[in-house]
């Protein structure tokens, strides 16, 4: 196992950027991987925001490419490498650890020249998708991930029917929302956590839209096909107190173990530490509110927490697989998440974020919680006792006790999060928000109802921003459970609907909107369905 | 054809080209000012200490604590100030202030090694603050009388008259949200001092001129002690005209004391509260019409929010009451400013400066009244137009009018209007619960800066004795391509290939006395000057060439840098003339300048000829809208707008496009707010990060985006016939506003009249979906003839300047009043 000792004198290795190794020792816990680069003359990648909404940092890391294999779905890695998008303002540049970064500067081979050019460099200059510039390396970054991304332009995407992008396609917003796809297979959403105040989109768009397939000899292209960066145990020290004046740096130690049990014995032994996932909420709170965590115990690489099988009567979903992997592994089987995915964040945020840390932080306003609620979903929740793991299996619906508390105990972590099969046969995902793409719900709401010969036999409503946790909409549930699918209940239930949860007027709505969008979302549920089948792909 | 406008054979003006920087932009090559500081040793970083108070005294203040924080080297504070302690150049904007004026009000700065260890010696410096009353609303203002500036008054005929004889006359208010500039690269300066005192700050600026003003009066030193460039900018739109100096200011102070250099970047959040936005404004209002629609008379008081301090607010409410016609004819008219103070940032400039809150009004107005009217929205606005022969309420003739015409009914034909209204009747006869709606409106912007002496500029051409030349110009760069206009304009005025011209940064040491680069303008100003100084150069090369091919100089051609006579084959390329004239001893090196021409304008009886011309545009805009949730979407949009003869077409669509959706994102989404309760945390601002304060995505853009320039749109007045294009099409996107009244309307019978919050949000259609659902015709107010006593029983009292807190009362604007919205907790 790991000793305090062990953290304390840790330091990490290298990280290879742009083809060139470069060492990570003098990083803190807390350094991020934009301030690493930036450190090292790398300003391609810009900081706008620092939370991850504007994309103006980010880079491309080589990550693990998995898919989906067999009846079962299990989730297996395919040996090869993926060029995954990533905002470098959030990961902690301690988690470059052995890794592959490539950056705006190493797509052009480090200069200039027009003609060494990316292909999505050379589109995004000749069709005046840059303005001011200052956002343009980090749309490049998420461009050239889109661009690589296995099976985009022979149409095996996991999001997208080739008629997307044509407002009329679906007559549901969700629908619409999901599918916005160039005719070479490119997945406008990739560029949905990128944010440009000067063009007004549309040159970048049809940039995106313009891509080609990477030529032979691309190196980037070539090196999908190599096995990925292995994921060496990290550790950085904590900063002596009263550091020196030359760095004026505060903070605790990182850590990555190898493996579930080695995770659980440190956090047994240090249950103040902080476990760090996809870091989309952890980061904002160092870069925003100065959080500097005693220990920051990395998860997000454990083997143990990246599994995912459907098989017999549950899909298990490892806690740490992000939620783009989630999207891709599931391939379309369970529809409530593929309407919650395109509403999760950004592509950006999405190719961090992981389930078990949305779960982990117990916010009211997480956007998986609600959909999870309506499957029924359960949590795993593992710990280290007596020389051994220990598991609990917690239903979602208790899970959440308070603003930001939950059951999960000091010392243990989030393995994995398991639905229960069949699924029911109408469901949705309703997220009321300023902005469509990648913006913070005002109300989110999952609805599974099984409605059999026009009656409804059984309902599940998760709600989330109306109250101090995500809840179960209870009383909605039982006015719709028995009665007939037909205006008289759902104008009765909506009305019920409308009064569960206690919203709070805030920035983002009033408490009597997000009132009013409970029932209405009852109401457009129906509206859209009033007479439901089992959507196709649906697992019965 | 003007000489200034004309256009010789072979222009590299005109051509289609990426922005100049594109390459650098894509491979992250590009360099912003704080990418410099990777660059210099031994630089010292910035953290600001800002108030937990909208409105307090500080009693006290103790920065030993900081000082014991390792890696903190210098708590600055006005005692430290050798100069003037103010940012501003009208002395009401303290650097250190006494008297924290907003929440989040920087009281003093760290400078330590690291940023990490400024932040936290930022914490540690101690700050007493004796708390004082606050207003942080408009509306709370006006009703304490809390007001700050001139209150000018655009008038003519007779507003009592008009409204008379008008037979229709409605009245009501608006109130309406400013907006946050969200440049992504954040305020940024970088300062150091040289061996002999010299203080070279950059800075991201949109006017060196005035950040070495005030560094220079800060530190008691004269201009010439201080140098400030700017490279470049990551996106400008006004919010870099004046805030950058007090930043710049410090950055330089930290700097002559430490002996260092000093960087300065605020954080988004630091830069979101410490730094202005656009003007929210308040406005209240009568207008008549006859049985025809045409506008008779419009009485208004607009009333801004122009926050702590005056800054450009002047200025800025000048350009809004010179733009309230917007593209129509009033014949009586009386419109009056006001300036509220109130204990917020302080509002400043962005793109349109007070263009658009002035034309929202009337926008917001003829979308309200027109189906009071009876007529269809497009039909009262095409009614009302200008026409030749016509000025505006301030006296300037409004010349080419017919453009307003020509773009409308182009959009009608391109755009396929009328089809597509019956599409979108069809589509919402099918759809109980979402609407389409289409709307077109129309743009005038006046060019020019109002204070007619920054109407100048100036440029330094240089010819080295290879023939490559280099221009510096005073204009900065943030994205709207002056710099690649202005090497297009070198290139065709010295007749040279593209890549014969470079351009060198911005500084004040090459280019003195500049304006800021805004109002438009910058095109027009710098490429005057920069041609100016070519012409002189071309002059003398033309001379020494016609010795050189024996011909007379008026038969010398200089083309893609090949020169030529006629009567003769011989040629010489540009190299060879450049280095025979060079020893022959001719100057190969211009300073050009240029001011535009025919402008006056009267500040105080606000009349005049303050523009050099207006610029038009025409957009239709066409949106769906969830009648469940207030969710839209911007299915298709079509633009025709005249940016004269085009210097860079796809420099001035990237303007058009990216000015159209940012006053979308205005209009109906960004949504700044203030916590404007009584509790601790008055006057902070709420949405003071990315993830709360939203700007427009990939999903706001609007799905099928049209736009075409106005073909034989040539203007005399400016350079190369072009016009200026960087805030007009801002305005384009009312559009947007006004599709979304009109489905909204269709929820309702028909004949509906729609009040919509400004941003119309999801949350603000909802409501306008709810009240629209509920509306029955007849209950709409009567408009009929005026009785006998001038009013009408029905008539709300008029607006008086002089008793601000009796505002008349809109009846078409219940939510303002205890409707839907008043008691949502957000005070607006």
């Amino acid at each position: 196992m790991t000793t305090a000792q062990e953290i304390a004198e840790g330091q990490p290795g290298s990280a290879t950027v742009n083809g060139r190794a470069r060492g990570l020792a003098g990083i803190t816990s807390h350094t991020t991987a934009l301030d690493w680069l930036r450190g090292l003359g790398l300003t391609g990648a810009k900081e706008g925001c620092a939370e991850g909404e504007c994309g103006a940092c980010s880079v491309l890391v080589a990550r693990p490419a998995i898919a989906a294999t067999g009846e079962s779905g299990a989730a297996q890695a395919t040996g090869g490498t993926e060029w995954v998008a990533l905002n470098a303002c959030l990961l902690p540049a301690a988690g470059l650890d052995g890794q592959e970064v490539v950056t705006a500067e190493g797509l052009a081979g480090g200069g200039s020249a027009p003609e060494r050019l990316h292909p999505v460099q050379r589109e995004l200059a000749d069709r005046g998708g840059s303005q001011c510039g200052y956002c343009t390396p980090g749309f490049v970054c998420s461009m050239a991930a889109e661009y690589y991304r296995p099976g985009r332009a022979d149409g095996s995407a996991e999001a997208g029917d080739p008629e997307a992008g044509d407002p009329e396609a679906g007559d549901h917003e969700a629908e619409r929302g999901a599918t916005e796809q160039g005719p070479n297979g490119f997945d406008l959403h990739a560029l949905g956590g990128n944010l440009c105040r000067c063009t007004g989109y549309r040159p970048i768009r049809d940039a995106a839209y313009a891509l080609g397939t990477p030529a032979a000899g691309d190196p980037l292209a070539e090196r999908r096909d190599r096995p990925p960066p292995a994921v060496p145990a990290t550790r950085v020290s904590p900063a002596p107190s009263g550091s020196a004046r030359s760095s004026g740096s505060t903070g605790g130690g990182y850590l990555r173990p190898g493996s579930l049990a080695e995770a659980l014995e440190i956090l047994a032994e240090h249950p103040e530490a902080t476990v760090l996932a996809g870091s989309t909420d952890l980061g904002v709170e160092v870069n925003l509110r100065g959080a500097r965590p005693a220990y920051l115990l990395a998860v997000d690489r454990l083997p143990e927490l990246r599994g995912l099988a459907a098989a017999g009567e549950q899909i298990r979903l490892g806690a740490a697989l992000s939620l783009t992997e989630v999207e891709r592994l599931l391939a379309r089987r369970v529809p409530l998440l593929d309407d919650l995915f395109w509403q999760f964040g950004s592509r950006l945020v999405r190719n961090a974020a992981t389930l078990g840390g949305n779960l982990g932080t117990g916010s009211p306003i997480g956007d998986a919680p609600p959909a999870l609620l309506a499957l029924d979903a359960s949590l795993v929740l593992a710990s280290w006792r007596d020389g051994g793991v220990v598991e609990r299996v917690v239903d979602l619906a208790d899970y959440f006790t308070g603003y930001r508390t939950t059951r999960r105990e000091p010392g243990e972590l989030i393995t994995e999060v398991v639905i229960p099969l069949p699924l029911a046969g109408l469901t949705a995902f309703h997220k009321i928000a300023k902005r469509r793409y990648d913006d913070i719900s005002s109300v989110a709401v999952g609805f599974a109802l099984d409605v059999h010969g026009g009656e409804v036999r059984r309902a599940r409503i998760g709600l989330g921003g109306v109250a101090a946790t995500p809840v179960r909409a209870r009383a909605t549930e039982e006015a719709l459970t028995g009665r007939p699918w037909d205006d008289r209940t759902v104008a009765a239930a909506a009305e019920r609907l409308a009064e569960e949860g206690t919203p709070l007027d805030d920035h983002r709505a009033s408490a009597r909107y997000r009132a009013a969008m409970l029932g209405e979302s009852l109401r457009k549920l129906y509206a859209e369905h009033p007479d439901p089948a089992l959507p196709d792909g649906a697992l019965a | 054809m003007s000489r200034l406008s004309e256009r010789p054979d072979g222009a590299v003006v005109g051509e289609a080209l990426p922005h100049e920087s594109a390459t650098l932009h894509v491979t992250g090559l590009a360099l912003y000012t704080d990418d410099l500081v990777a660059r210099t040793r031994d630089c010292l970083h910035a953290w600001p200490v800002q108030a937990p108070h909208a409105h307090a005294r500080v009693t006290g203040l103790r920065v030993e604590p900081a000082l014991n924080e390792p890696g903190v080297v210098r708590v600055l504070t006005a005692a430290d100030v050798p100069g003037v302690n103010d940012a501003g150049i009208k002395e009401d904007e303290p650097l250190f202030p006494t008297e924290v004026m907003f929440h989040g009000h920087a009281v003093c700065w760290v400078l330590a090694e690291t940023l990490e260890a400024a932040r936290r010696g930022a914490e540690r410096v101690e700050v007493d603050y004796r708390p004082l009353p606050s207003v942080v609303d408009l509306r709370g203002a006006i009703a304490a009388d809390s007001f700050q500036g001139a209150q000018p008054t655009v008038q003519r005929g007779d507003v009592g008259a008009g409204l008379a004889r008008s037979t229709h006359v409605f009245g009501g208010e608006i109130e309406f949200a400013g907006q946050e500039h969200f440049y992504l690269e954040t305020h940024c300066s970088l300062a150091h001092v040289d061996e002999a005192g010299q203080v070279f700050v950059q800075s991201s600026t949109q006017h060196p001129s005035e950040t070495q003003q005030i560094v220079a009066h800060v530190l008691g030193l004269r201009s010439h002690e201080v140098t400030v460039q700017c490279l470049r900018m990551g996106g400008g739109f006004g919010g870099k005209e004046m805030q950058p100096h007090g930043l710049a200011a410090i950055a330089a102070l930290g700097a002559t004391l430490t002996g260092r250099p000093v960087r300065l970047r605020l954080n988004r959040t630091q830069d979101l509260t410490m730094t202005g936005k656009r003007h929210g404004f308040h406005a209240s209002w009568r207008v008549g019409f006859d049985d025809d629609g045409l506008l008779q008379a419009l009485e208004a008081t607009l009333t801004s929010d122009g926050g702590w301090s005056l800054d450009l607010s002047e200025p800025v409410l000048a350009r809004a009451l010179c733009h309230v016609d917007n593209a129509y004819w009033v014949p009586d008219i009386r419109l009056t400013g006001r300036i509220a103070r109130t204990h917020k940032t302080s509002q400043t400039a962005f793109r349109g400066f007070g263009g658009p809150q002035g034309m929202l009004v009337l926008e917001d107005i003829l979308g309200r009244c027109a189906p009071r009217l009876g007529l269809d929205p497009a039909e009262l606005r095409r009614r009302n137009f200008y026409v030749d022969g016509q000025a505006t309420p301030y006296g300037q003739p409004v010349r080419h009018a017919e453009r307003l015409a020509t773009a409308w009914e182009q959009v009608h034909a391109t755009g396929d209007l009328a089809a597509r209204q019956e599409e979108v009747a069809r589509f919402n006869a099918d759809h109980p619960h979402r609407k389409r709606g289409l709307a077109v409106t129309p743009v005038k912007f006046g060019i020019s800066f109002n204070l007619t002496a920054f109407n100048q500029a100036g440029a330094l051409v240089h010819v080295y004795k290879d023939g490559s030349v280099l221009i510096n110009h005073g204009g900065t760069e943030m994205g709207q391509g002056l710099h690649t206009k202005m090497l297009q304009v070198a290139a065709t005025t010295l007749g040279v290939p593209l890549d014969t011209v470079r351009l060198a940064p911005t500084r004040t040491d090459k280019v003195p006395n500049t304006s800021a680069t805004a109002a438009s303008s910058g095109a027009d100003l710098n490429g005057g000057a920069v041609k100016d100084a070519c012409e002189q150069i071309r002059g003398r090369l033309t001379e020494a060439a016609a010795g050189a091919l024996g011909v007379p100089p008026g038969e010398v051609w200089i083309r893609d840098g090949v020169v030529g006579a006629g009567g003769t084959d011989r040629t010489l390329t540009w190299a060879e003339l450049v280095h025979a004239v060079y020893f022959a001893r001719v100057q190969l090196f211009a300073a050009g300048y240029y001011r535009t021409e025919g402008l006056h304008w009267d500040s105080t009886a606000m009349r005049g000829s303050p523009f050099k011309y207006f610029a038009y545009g025409v957009a239709a805009a066409e949106v769906e809208v969830d009648g469940f949730t207030g969710g839209y979407r911007t299915r298709r949009v079509d633009i025709v707008h005249d940016v004269g003869d085009s210097l860079s077409p796809l420099v001035d669509l990237g303007q058009i496009e990216g000015g159209f959706v940012q006053g979308a994102g205005w209009l109906t989404l960004e949504d700044l707010r203030w916590d404007t309760g009584d509790g601790e945390g008055t006057g902070r601002l709420a949405t003071q990060s990315a993830s709360t304060y939203k700007l427009p995505s990939f999903s706001e853009m609007p799905e099928v985006f049209n736009v075409a320039l106005l073909e034989r749109a040539h203007e005399d007045g400016a350079v190369y016939g072009s016009k200026a294009v960087g805030e007009p099409p801002l305005m384009l996107a009312f559009s947007v506003r006004e599709a979304l009244r009109a489905a909204v309307a269709a929820f309702g019978p028909p004949g509906t009249s729609v009040d919509l919050g400004c941003p119309s949000t999801p949350e603000a259609v909802y409501w306008a979906v709810v009240a629209a659902r509920s509306h029955r015709p007849e209950e709409t107010p009567r408009s009929g003839p005026t009785g006998a006593d001038g009013t009408r029983p029905d008539e709300p009292p008029p607006p008086d300047p002089d008793a601000p807190a009796r505002l008349p009362e809109s009846e078409l604007a219940p939510h303002l009043l205890g409707g839907p919205r008043a008691d949502v907790g957000e005070g607006r």
